[in-house]
């Protein structure tokens, strides 16, 4: 005696994008908090001590805030244009800041006014930046040079012309406090040693460069520039060692995770990209309601801030461990580790006599209700709300059974109002669904022969198949213009085949359409 | 018929055991039914084929137990004997010739020494009209005894052996035919007919399906087309009968049984349901549900413990009383069509095809025995007359039996279904394992499906499928996501100027693949998918492909619709030769260069076997079978023939087997091949009397015990010394040391043989008994020894060893004396 054989619930591909523990880590983060400022946030820096404040650039205003507060704690706005590139001392205690009218600002993050004001720069100054040993700052302007200050006399120390056109990013090397790098619109980037007084490397990245960083180890530079995101192997002389292009517009930003194993690019496409930095492979994509002009991280990940040329800051911070774990426990509570091991730790004696259990087999409901061939009600079962939302493919699969067995017809007839409706409001959520409808078809046409008689009797079902309607008008409009497409397609490759006449049909109807079963 | 006198034209195994009901012996040890030309005889605990009864030369049609010895059985057969048997020991006791073909026997206990027995009423096969005649028995002790006194007990019955029943105590028989119910008192020799209107009130019809009495009350119950059961009171009446309903089957009611008691009634039919009725309580029920197909016959053994169900399917199951099901006797399925080709697997070199609804039935040539079957559709049966059901419609294998591919298939209107599965073998289970399924892989019916072959272990296997939607597609096994494991994808969809591919081939390398488009062969490269060249002889499209194997793999054969057979060079890109026969079916040998043609010329089909590279055929058979043969197969050998005679030498790898127009499994043997059948079937008997039961590992580990000593009694030096002579006289004499050096270990086991005289002789010279023991334990060494020695060398003087030397020098030091006595007595 063979048991029931329960029914088949096809499991479909999963839509959408997959669950990996890249997409798991990146997505628990809580909603953003969204600050509103001044103009285009054009940077966003941290302080690299606790508590972790980030100073934010935008217009003619610095403002630093807290980790968690939405109000500046502080704001330097003795700016007499816009400023750029407020950046943080390597001990949280000084900012430097670039302006439109070509004077760098130091500021102690303390006071209100600066400390400090070089002027020598013709031009706006986009790039500040303190060398590792604290004393000396590097800037870039967009009168092509960039230039070396000493920060207690305040005097300029050297000066270098190498660069072609605007110098709008670069960094200081962390390790080496004579190294620093800057990136132009040249499409070159270039690295400088103090020690000399020209460039020892330059790296040509072919678009104009925004965006410049180095790994904590300092063997890899990346750049961004135009579409692309490059990366260079510094102790090989400068060698690309990959070219990425996941962005289709200007990428404006780069950063890194906290272990440097990931590696996020915003970008005027209104995207983040994170990459994993091993294989260069994207592993997860944050969207943004508008054009993404400056990204940071905060230390250990524990939020993300972006701005944005519509001057809005966006913070997410990381849902607390506690708060993550919360929505899980509650899901589900299982019975006491005791009732598991009940018994299980018994172990037989030798004339002991083992008694098997007998395995009692599962049956889902709608199973029990097919095997004893009560149609309707398991038709009824399978349309349960919670398994009409949740689990279409199941209510689906039992209809199939049912029209499979015969009996469809009669498991759809018969039926009061409020029946009905549930049947026919799953057909009009479901219906069109690509995954779904070769078999829901079927009952739709059933359902219209059975109570044809009485349309009319009843406003709620009356409007219920107005609707089936309209959607199945809409449906057909939709599936014309995909055909359509299609057609084109279809020209479009078979123009673009080589003319070879034996060739051309081995592939003709290859057009990607079948090769996606 | 028969060309070469030494190939035969046999059956091979699979016939129906459900023909008519089985029969179980008084012991509900043993079950007999008849199948084909024979009865067979299972274990009904086992579940294994005890005894092969056969004498008969046409269909078994009835198996009955003698009343009179419960060790006996009568049956009968188209070819008009009634033969008695002693089935416990397979023994032809006697043979009662009838002269008409019989259709079904009947024996009551009441009646000693008849037999009643349906035979047409006039001589002739084709007859329509049937009587139940008796036959009288004589007592002779002649083995062939012609029968002639047969009386006529009830003329125009059914010939169903089911729509006649011997009522309480062989009074009465009660035989159903279309709408009518006739009782027969034996005594009185009397009938009394009762009959039903054509259609009842619902339009249901009313006309007998079956029919059975109760054993000790007078109460017939009839099955009913409509699915009705009828228990018939008070017939000995004309007018005054009466009859009551039992309804539970939505259809014909197939069978019905009646315990040995009386107490329950057993009903089956198509719904697969084993249906217990309370004799008397009609409202009670018992049910067996989803017994696996439509019952045909249910039967009672004599002491009540076992019900066995038959099956449409060729399956025999029995049922405990207690309603489990205890064993399961399943012979080959056969439906009204193979779908799928005949397969081997190349793991267990078990045929393969569809069986059930749904299932690939795995079926053992060597031993007649299915394996088992593989549910391929996984959804529950369910009978309806109309209702269409998923069929397995295409497998494949893979060389190495590791991937198997199926598509099932249900067509219901207009709709097509199709589904592509891919089995996976896990050697853990040891049977195979969904591992993808492709739904709707094609818009159309899939008409070829065939792996490319695995030259070595890193190519992936590639499946290729072809439809009449005008597409082939080449699927690959490939790793989609790391979590899941991997699993297979289309990789290439290939067209022919929207022409329907039929068939598609691999060359035996796998590089090149051949596929089919109505006249026209495309070869496409395997590595590349690009098309390589094209092949067509118009008219006729392509019905048939197949590569040459081996030294012939540079040919393409094919066969086409305009009775051509096709070889074409891939070498040149030409047309070999091309003869014209009207080919059925062509297959190659995976394991040597041969082909076979089935070719059917005006009703009868002639086998050919060739090889592609020579122009005269190796073997050709005329009329091997009447009708077409669609099917075929070659399954290789598990040792290889070693026949010489060139006819014959094509049988030596494989065995060519093949279905009949009427579904019988056919094959080629030859006559030495069949010598050996006979003997090894003689051995095959299974003890099974006691049934292991916890008393008898008790008992029976006792008595082994107690016999074990036995044979420990008798000396053992005796025999192993015997067991030396043998070694020595066996070995060829070229081989053997020299004569002088073996005499006196041919002496010395002689020696031993006789250990009690000489004890008895000097019983006091106890030094010399522990020297012989050590003898005894060198000699067994040196018979140990001979065996390399005589390997090694043909050398004239083997370099004796120390410890040979020493004996030796003892030997001679013995005394011989009493030598002397034995040798001239």
């Amino acid at each position: 005696m063979a048991s029931f054989k329960p029914t088949k619930i096809h499991v479909y591909p999963k839509l959408g994008e997959k669950v990996t523990q890249d997409t798991l880590y990146w997505k628990n983060y809580k909603a953003p908090i969204q600050i509103k400022q001044f103009g285009a946030v054009s940077n966003v820096a941290f302080s690299p001590v606790a508590p972790y404040n980030f100073a934010v650039t935008a217009f003619t205003r610095i403002h630093i805030y807290g980790p968690f507060s939405q109000e500046p704690i502080k704001s330097f706005t003795r700016f007499k244009d816009t400023a750029y590139s407020g950046r943080f001392r390597s001990d949280g205690q000084l900012l430097v800041a670039g302006c439109e009218d070509s004077v760098v600002r130091l500021f102690d993050v303390g006071g209100k006014t600066a400390l400090r004001m070089f002027k020598g720069h013709t031009k706006a100054v986009h790039l500040t930046d303190f060398t590792s040993d604290r004393y000396q700052i590097v800037t870039g302007s967009d009168d092509y040079s960039c230039r070396l200050w000493d920060i207690p006399n305040a005097t300029e120390l050297n000066t270098y012309r190498e660069h072609t056109d605007y110098i709008r990013c670069g960094v200081t090397s962390k390790l080496n406090r004579d190294l620093f790098i800057t990136g132009s619109y040249d499409h070159t980037v270039k690295l400088f040693d103090v020690r000399t007084d020209k460039s020892v490397m330059t790296m040509d990245h072919e678009q104009p460069v925004e965006s410049l960083l180095l790994y904590p180890s300092e063997g890899l530079l990346v750049s961004a520039g135009g579409r692309f995101v490059k990366v260079w192997d510094l102790l090989k002389q400068g060698q690309p060692l990959v070219s990425l292009r996941n962005h289709h517009k200007t990428v404006t930003c780069l950063c890194l995770s906290k272990n440097g194993e990931r590696l996020l690019s915003a970008s005027l496409d209104r995207h983040v990209k994170v990459y994993n930095t091993t294989n260069y492979k994207v592993v997860h994509n944050f969207d943004y309601p508008a054009s993404i002009l400056s990204l940071a991280l905060a230390p250990y990940d524990e939020s993300i801030v972006v701005g944005m040329t519509n001057s809005v800051l966006s913070i997410k911070h990381k849902k607390s461990p506690s708060e993550s774990k919360d929505s899980t426990s509650q899901q589900r509570r299982r019975p006491s580790y005791r009732m598991f091991v009940k018994g299980k730790n018994y172990i037989p004696k030798q004339d002991d006599f083992l008694v098997g259990k007998q395995v009692k087999e599962h049956l889902a409901k709608h199973d029990k209700q097919l095997k004893k061939f009560n149609v309707s009600k398991a038709l009824d079962t399978a349309l349960e709300s919670w398994t009409r939302r949740r689990k279409p493919e199941v209510t689906v699969a039992v209809i199939k059974e049912l029209n499979r067995r015969g009996t469809l017809k009669n498991a759809l007839a018969g039926r009061d109002e409020q029946e009905l409706s549930r049947i026919l409001n799953f057909l009009i959520g479901n219906l069109v669904d690509a995954r779904f409808t070769l078999v829901l078809v079927t009952p739709a046409e059933m359902i219209l022969d059975i109570y044809r008689s009485i349309i009319g009797q009843s406003p709620v079902i009356d409007r219920q198949l107005l609707r089936l309607h309209e959607l199945l008008e809409r449906e057909l409009d939709y599936q014309r213009e995909l055909l359509e497409v299609l057609g084109m397609l279809d020209t479009l490759f078979a123009s673009s085949l080589p003319r070879n006449a034996v060739e051309c049909s081995g592939i003709s109807s290859s057009n990607g359409f079948f090769l996606t079963y | 018929m028969v060309e070469h006198a030494d190939i035969r034209v046999v059956h091979r195994g699979g016939s129906k055991i459900n023909f008519r009901a089985p029969v179980i012996s008084d012991d509900s040890r043993l079950l007999l039914c008849a199948s084909g030309e024979c009865v067979k005889v299972y274990s009904t605990s086992t579940e294994e084929c005890v005894h092969h009864l056969r004498a008969h030369t046409d269909v078994v049609t009835g198996v009955v137990l003698r009343p009179s010895n419960h060790l006996q059985v009568y049956s009968c057969s188209m070819d008009g004997t009634i033969r008695l048997w002693d089935f416990t020991d397979a023994i032809l006791i006697k043979t009662y010739v009838i002269g008409q073909p019989i259709y079904s026997i009947y024996a009551s206990a009441q009646h000693n020494g008849v037999l009643f027995i349906t035979i047409p009423m006039l001589n002739d096969k084709t007859s329509e009209m049937f009587h139940l005649v008796a036959v009288h028995l004589q007592q002779s002790t002649e083995q062939l005894v012609e029968a002639r006194e047969l009386s006529v007990v009830i003329s125009h019955v059914s010939s169903n052996p089911a729509a006649i029943a011997f009522g309480r105590a062989g009074e009465y028989l009660a035989s159903t035919k279309g709408l009518q119910l006739e009782v027969f008192f034996l005594k009185k020799q009397k009938s009394n007919r009762f009959s039903l209107k054509e259609e009842n009130k619902k339009g249901r019809k009313n006309t007998f399906s079956c029919v059975t009495c109760h054993p000790t009350d007078d109460c017939i119950a009839t099955g009913h087309e409509d699915g009705q059961i009828r228990l018939w009171r008070n017939f000995s009446h004309k007018k005054e009968y009466t009859y009551s309903t039992l309804h539970w089957h939505h259809t014909t009611v197939g069978s019905l049984c009646f315990t040995p008691e009386g107490t329950n009634l057993l009903s089956g039919g198509v719904e697969s349901v084993l249906v217990q009725w309370r004799y008397n309580q009609d409202t009670q029920r018992d049910f067996l549900p989803r017994l696996g197909a439509a019952i045909t016959h249910v039967t009672v053994s004599p002491d009540g413990t076992l019900f066995t169900t038959t099956h449409s399917d060729n399956k025999i199951t029995i049922i405990r009383s207690g309603a489990k099901v205890s064993a399961v006797i399943q012979g080959l399925v056969k439906g009204e069509s193979i779908e799928t080709d005949l397969l081997i697997d190349p793991r267990s070199k078990a045929l393969v095809m569809n069986g059930k609804p749904g299932h690939l039935q795995f079926y053992s040539l060597q031993r007649d025995k299915l394996m088992y079957n593989l549910d391929i559709v996984q959804q529950e049966y369910i009978y309806q007359s109309d209702l269409q059901q998923f069929e397995v419609v295409k497998a494949a294998f893979n060389s190495s039996g590791n991937w198997l591919a199926t598509v099932e298939r249900e067509q219901k209107d207009a709709e097509l279904e199709l589904n592509l599965k891919l089995w996976a073998f896990d050697d853990q289970t040891q049977s195979f394992v969904l591992n993808t399924t492709i739904s709707a892989p094609h818009e159309n019916r899939i008409t070829a499906l065939c792996f490319s072959p695995a030259t070595d272990s890193q190519t992936t296997t590639v499946l290729v499928s072809s439809s009449k939607d005008g597409h082939f597609k080449a699927w690959q096994l490939a790793a989609h996501t790391e979590d899941e494991g991997p699993c297979w994808s289309c990789d290439f969809v290939g067209a022919y100027h929207g022409l329907v591919p039929s068939c598609c081939c691999f060359s035996a390398d796998g590089s090149l693949l051949a596929v089919s488009f109505q006249e026209v062969v495309t070869v496409w490269s395997s590595a590349s998918w690009e098309l390589l060249t094209t092949l067509s002889q118009p008219p006729g499209d392509i019905r048939d492909l197949c590569f040459g194997q081996l030294s012939c793999s540079k040919y393409l054969l094919g066969t086409s619709t305009s009775n051509l057979l096709l070889c074409w060079n891939l070498l040149t890109c030409s047309l070999e030769w091309s003869t014209s026969m009207d080919i059925s079916l062509l297959l190659a040998d995976p394991l040597s260069e041969n082909m076979a043609a089935f070719c059917s010329q005006s009703g009868y089909t002639h086998l050919f076997v060739f090889k592609p590279s020579e122009p005269r055929p190796i073997f050709s058979q005329k009329a091997v079978c009447s009708g077409k043969v669609m099917r075929a197969v070659f399954a290789p050998r598990e040792e290889m023939l070693e026949s010489c005679e060139e006819s014959s030498q094509w049988l030596n790898r494989c065995q060519l087997y093949f279905l009949s127009q009427h579904m019988d499994l056919m094959t080629f043997t030859t006559k030495a091949e069949e010598d050996k059948l006979m003997d090894s079937s003689k051995q095959l008997v299974i003890d099974d009397t006691v049934a292991m039961t916890p008393f008898h590992l008790l008992l029976g580990k006792r008595r082994k015990e107690r016999e074990e000593p036995q044979p420990a009694v008798s000396s053992p030096s005796a025999q192993r010394s015997s067991s030396s002579i043998r070694e020595l006289l066996q070995t060829p004499a070229h081989v053997l040391p020299s004569t002088s050096y073996l005499c006196s270990m041919f002496v010395r086991s002689l020696l031993i043989s006789v250990t009690d005289n000489r004890e008895e002789n000097n019983e006091a010279e106890g030094e010399m008994d522990s020297e012989k023991e050590e003898e005894d334990s060198e000699e067994e060494m040196d018979t140990r020894d001979t065996r390399p020695e005589q390997v090694s060398a043909e050398s004239v003087s083997p370099a004796l060893t120390k410890a040979q030397l020493r004996e030796l020098r003892r030997l001679k030091k013995q005394d011989h004396s009493w030598l002397q006595g034995l040798l001239d007595p």
